[in-house]
């Protein structure tokens, strides 16, 4: 409608989500667009689900994503990536970390992890790009790196060229860990170069 | 910080452009007490240099010290959440009769849908209740440069200026334009002014009319604010709005005309009346009251509002789309019927333990508000009432007033350390001066935890990480009368549960101090721990330390191979699971598992 690009970011509390949608915010910002970027503090992020919005374009006004109009959804858990569906517009691009988190009402056998996330987000019609972030974190040696592998997998669905983020990644991360985030990110790139059938 | 005086556009949270505006207006003393989601503004502007900044320990406390700095001349500003200012409502509407001599800035942030509070109250009631000016910014850009102004208008009118934000413009970034500081032009020294600044009623009575006089000043100054505009669209429609709720306005209806105050107490009304005599209709959207469109109407302005537009829960574009135009937007995926993730106590929270217990005592208990208001949730479920800071001794006392001795043991009030000295201690000396028996359970993490990890005057460190004393929590109830003042690890279920149960049988006050150090902060991350693994073997699946509702344990259910393969009993329907990427090693667990199925792991190399 307003011609901006929305991007919803969603995970559970203490997963790097803020940091990841700081970065992008950042490598958007040098592009010279205009930025708004919307995160839910407090009480929710005590292992809570999380959501941040950011929205980019000549001129944003509401913080928020209004319904159907996310372009993207970068997943940081599996089961998260179902609970926001309402923001994304149709076919859609969803980024998903294939890592699980139970919630507590899963955790203690109640009910039951949804099966196949990425088949039932493509029955729905949507473009999706499943990552194992951990596994990448892993290999590439520092477990942290989850929420950057991620961002790597969605840059490359984004206006902004590659070295705008690795720049960015170079101011943003302390120097001693600069090189691993990037090589982090350039990894996570990879994943997302064509969808899994 | 050189990097902080440059004229430049960067990305600042609402919270950080107010703490930034601050500055830039020469700001020199800000007191406030942490809340979401007004927290970050002091810790932000606590990193810039030339300026006090402080932690009080309540709300009142921190609007009376900014005001002694505003009376000695220098620009202060109190920072609060929106139920801070119940508490601070005390100096504050006397404030309005004293004024000031700096530039007095109250910043309190309303939280409407509740993201993080216990109730959506609509701060902009206080402007009118108290006689005092209230500026709404829409964004952070808004945000630096409406908080820059408010300290010269103090000065100007001789009244505190209250900014009001709301939890979608201070957890919002955007672009925000930097500009380089100022100085306040009013000198700082001891100005002795007794007939302003002593409110006994003759004085009081004069100040009262003075305040009428500075309040019609201030209605000529919202008449030709340049933050009250009208933004001339398509004549059919015109919006009334401020804050956040514009920027929907502008989304869902960008060729309409808009009405943008800026300053919504009090109301431009020659303004208004310009304003609807150039449209056809007037609709007024704004979050929560309807204190704009009720002041409409009362000018004789006919116009809708809250018959369209929700008062409950905050608005974004869809709501306001749809509201107006009576059409639901419909344009999102249908929702998927999925597990509920709400917010959990951390793998390693002392609270756990303490709540664990609690369930097992089966009392009732008077709770709080903190992170620990996470023990009602099920499987501790374990507080029976929260209400507001500190109300959890108030109300476990009440209940034993009206119950006599058919509440011992049976009730008691659990609050956080930095609640306790909010609010929490005139509770206990009520208990202790009127002969009560209340067991009050002080929950010391050794931080104010669910705000993010604020110092408070139990640790012993300043907003800006520096020593200082750090309050005895066991003296300081000994103090105030309370004979029995016990310390536990809450970790320690045993050993909880016992001195639990002693204290709470107790025909007199008694305190036990839960401490053990919060699982997030950097010394407890820091610190080498024990990890736990079920020894799937010895586990019965009798899900003893699910109840703890810890988010590192986790049920494995059994197939009938597997059940085979480990030599479980036929009848046992699954084993748990620690995950030990998630523990944190606090051992309770162990406690719980009757079976001696948890031992410690071998740590990988």
């Amino acid at each position: 409608m307003t011609g901006n690009f929305n991007i919803v970011f969603s995970g559970v509390g203490g997963q790097g989500i803020l940091l990841a949608s700081e970065i992008t915010a950042d490598a958007v910002i040098s592009s010279g667009l205009d930025v708004k970027k919307s995160e839910v503090h407090g009480m929710a992020q005590r292992g809570g689900s999380v959501v941040a919005h950011l929205r980019f374009g000549k001129k944003v006004y509401s913080p928020l994503i209004e319904a159907g109009t996310a372009d993207i959804q970068v997943a940081f858990e599996m089961l998260e990536s179902l609970r926001y569906l309402a923001l994304l517009k149709p076919g859609g691009t969803v980024i998903v970390n294939t890592q699980k988190i139970p919630p507590l009402s899963v955790s203690t056998g109640i009910l039951d992890y949804p099966a196949d996330v990425p088949a039932e987000l493509r029955d729905r019609g949507f473009d999706v790009y499943p990552v194992d972030a951990l596994e990448v974190a892993r290999a590439v040696g520092e477990v942290r790196t989850v929420n950057i592998v991620l961002m790597g997998a969605m840059s490359r669905f984004l206006p902004v060229t590659e070295k705008v983020f690795l720049d960015t990644i170079r101011k943003r991360v302390k120097p001693k860990f600069v090189d691993v985030n990037l090589e982090a990110f350039r990894k996570g790139r990879e994943m997302s170069a064509a969808p899994v059938a | 910080m050189a990097e902080k005086t440059m004229t430049e556009t960067i990305l600042l949270s609402g919270n950080e452009a107010i703490a930034r505006g601050a500055w830039e207006a020469g700001v020199r003393v800000a007191s406030g007490y942490p809340g979401t989601p007004s927290t970050e503004i002091l810790e932000n502007l606590s990193s810039y240099e030339g300026v006090y900044t402080e932690w009080a320990p309540n709300e009142k406390v921190s609007l009376e010290v900014v005001l002694g700095a505003s009376f000695a001349g220098a620009r202060a500003m109190a920072t609060m959440k929106h139920v801070g200012l119940n508490v601070a409502a005390d100096p504050l509407f006397t404030a309005a009769y004293t004024g000031v001599r700096g530039g007095l800035v109250i910043i309190e942030a309303d939280d409407p849908t509740m993201h993080s509070s216990q109730n959506e109250q609509d701060n902009r009631n206080y402007a009118y209740a108290a006689k005092v000016p209230m500026l709404e910014p829409s964004d952070a850009n808004e945000a630096k440069a409406f908080t820059r102004l408010a300290f010269g208008l103090s000065e100007e009118m001789d009244i505190p200026v209250i900014l009001r934000t709301t939890t979608r413009l201070s957890h919002v970034k955007g672009m925000v334009e930097t500009e380089a500081p100022e100085e306040s032009p009013v000198e700082r020294g001891i100005v002795k002014s007794p007939e302003k600044l002593v409110m006994l009623p003759a004085n009081a009575r004069k100040r009262r009319v003075d305040l009428k006089k500075r309040l019609a000043k201030l209605v000529e100054f919202s008449e030709s604010f340049e933050n009250n505009r009208i933004e001339w669209g398509d004549r059919k429609r015109g919006f009334i709005t401020s804050g956040v709720p514009y920027l929907y306005v502008k989304e869902a209806f960008p060729e309409a005309s808009a009405l943008k105050l800026g300053m919504i107490h009090p109301l431009p009304e020659k303004l208004i009346r310009e304003f609807a005599a150039g449209v056809d209709e007037i609709i007024v959207v704004e979050e929560l009251d309807p204190f704009i469109e009720l002041r409409v109407k009362a000018m004789g302005i006919p116009c809708r509002g809250k018959d369209l537009i929700p008062e409950i829960g905050e608005l974004n574009t869809e709501i306001v789309r749809s509201a107006v135009t009576g059409v639901p937007t419909g344009k999102g995926a249908s929702p998927l019927e999925i597990p509920l993730r709400p917010p959990n106590m951390c793998a390693g929270c002392p609270h756990r333990g303490l709540f664990y217990v609690l369930n097992k005592l089966k009392v009732f208990v008077a709770g709080d508000i903190g992170c620990y208001t996470l023990g009602f949730l099920p499987p501790l479920s374990a507080m029976d009432t929260c209400v507001c800071m500190g109300a959890s001794i108030g109300t476990a006392f009440g209940m034993e007033k009206a119950l006599g001795k058919d509440a011992l043991g049976k009730v008691v009030a659990v609050l956080g350390d930095s609640t306790f000295i909010h609010s929490g201690i005139t509770g206990l000396i009520d208990v202790v001066y009127n002969k009560g028996f209340t067991t009050v359970i002080i929950l010391d993490n050794r931080i104010t935890g669910m705000t993010g990890h604020q110092p408070n005057p139990a640790t012993g460190k300043t907003i800006r990480d520096e020593d200082t004393v750090e309050i005895d929590l066991k003296a300081l109830c000994k103090a105030i009368g309370v004979k029995h003042v016990k310390k536990v690890n809450p970790h320690d279920i045993p050993a909880t549960m016992k001195v639990l149960k002693r204290e709470i049988n107790r025909p007199e006050p008694s305190v036990v101090i839960a401490q053990f150090p919060c699982v997030l902060i950097p010394e407890e991350r820091a610190r080498k721990k024990a990890l736990y693994q079920v020894i799937t073997e010895k586990c019965t699946g009798c899900r003893s330390c699910l109840k703890l509702g810890c988010p590192a344990i986790e049920w494995v259910k059994l197939t009938d191979a597997e059940r085979q393969r480990l030599g479980l009993k036929e009848k046992q329907k699954g084993y748990s699971h620690i995950d030990p990427m998630v523990c944190n090693g606090c051992a309770q667990c162990i406690k719980v598992c009757k079976f001696g199925a948890i031992e410690e792991m071998e740590r990988a190399p």
